[in-house]
């Protein structure tokens, strides 16, 4: 699998107090460790499996995601504005590696 | 399948892939979970709550057009103040090789209790949501979903 890339669409403007729509997607194959290789040995598990959206430091949404998410996974959420600054998306795989994603939202 | 694609089939390879698909049917009670599996999964994410039927939207479609990528939003009804929020979603499924698919941890700063993301069904199953609030009580929306094309691959 190549280096998982991160998409991502964010607001770059938002009102104080409004909620915005983030979304997210990753190029990951979530592989989930049931399936088997052409010479049928097993393929070994390897998601991500947590999720974690900060804004400013603190965190908005964190996530578990188990073997059922889907390939390449993409996901909406909500979070509300409150101060100018970096949100930051952060995928945790199993192997330890740590993908990450930031974009500034400026709040007026 | 999206699982299949860029990949060299083999004639032996997709015979093997066959037969590990016919000792899964054989076999369902290795393979696959049960709703009875998805409750106690369920119990143990909830702590022991009873859940009660309301204040949770699940919205998937009856029938998946694709069982490896099928999109699941669930909204629930809630003002998420510090006093008054939804701490936590769990989302289900009674039919996949592992009851688990997702928990979503929200705080007041989500602003709103709405997520949506792509899950794997493995056969026709139900899928359920669960909403843990902040007082502490539990609300669940369940679907069937059904499935012609499963997305677990093997």
């Amino acid at each position: 699998m190549s280096t998982p890339s991160i998409k991502t669409r964010i607001p770059a403007k938002a009102k104080k107090g409004e909620v915005i729509e983030i979304k997210a997607q990753i190029t990951h194959d979530m592989e989930t460790g049931q399936r088997k290789d052409a010479g049928g040995m097993p393929l070994a598990r390897r998601i991500i499996k947590k999720f974690v959206c900060t804004w400013n430091g603190e965190v908005v949404i964190s996530a578990d995601w188990h073997t059922a998410m889907s390939a390449n996974p993409l996901v909406t959420f909500t979070a509300l504005a409150e101060k100018s600054g970096p949100i930051k998306l952060t995928f945790h795989d199993d192997n330890g590696e740590i993908y990450e994603a930031v974009a500034e939202v400026a709040v007026e | 399948m999206t699982q299949m694609q860029g990949r060299a089939w083999s004639r032996r390879g997709v015979l093997a892939v066959a037969g590990a698909g016919a000792v899964a049917l054989t076999i369902p009670a290795t393979g696959r979970a049960t709703p009875q599996e998805a409750d106690d999964f369920a119990r143990k994410l909830l702590g022991g709550a009873a859940a009660k039927a309301g204040k949770v939207q699940l919205i998937v479609k009856d029938v998946a057009e694709s069982g490896a990528n099928e999109p699941v939003r669930v909204v629930v009804d809630s003002p998420m103040t510090a006093a008054d929020h939804v701490k936590a979603i769990h989302v289900v499924a009674d039919g996949n090789p592992f009851p688990g698919v997702s928990s979503w941890f929200l705080t007041p700063k989500s602003g709103k209790a709405d997520v949506a993301f792509r899950m794997r069904l493995a056969k026709t199953q139900v899928v359920r949501a669960y909403a843990v609030m902040s007082d502490g009580s539990v609300w669940l929306a369940s679907q069937e979903v059904k499935v012609t094309i499963g997305g677990c691959g093997g």
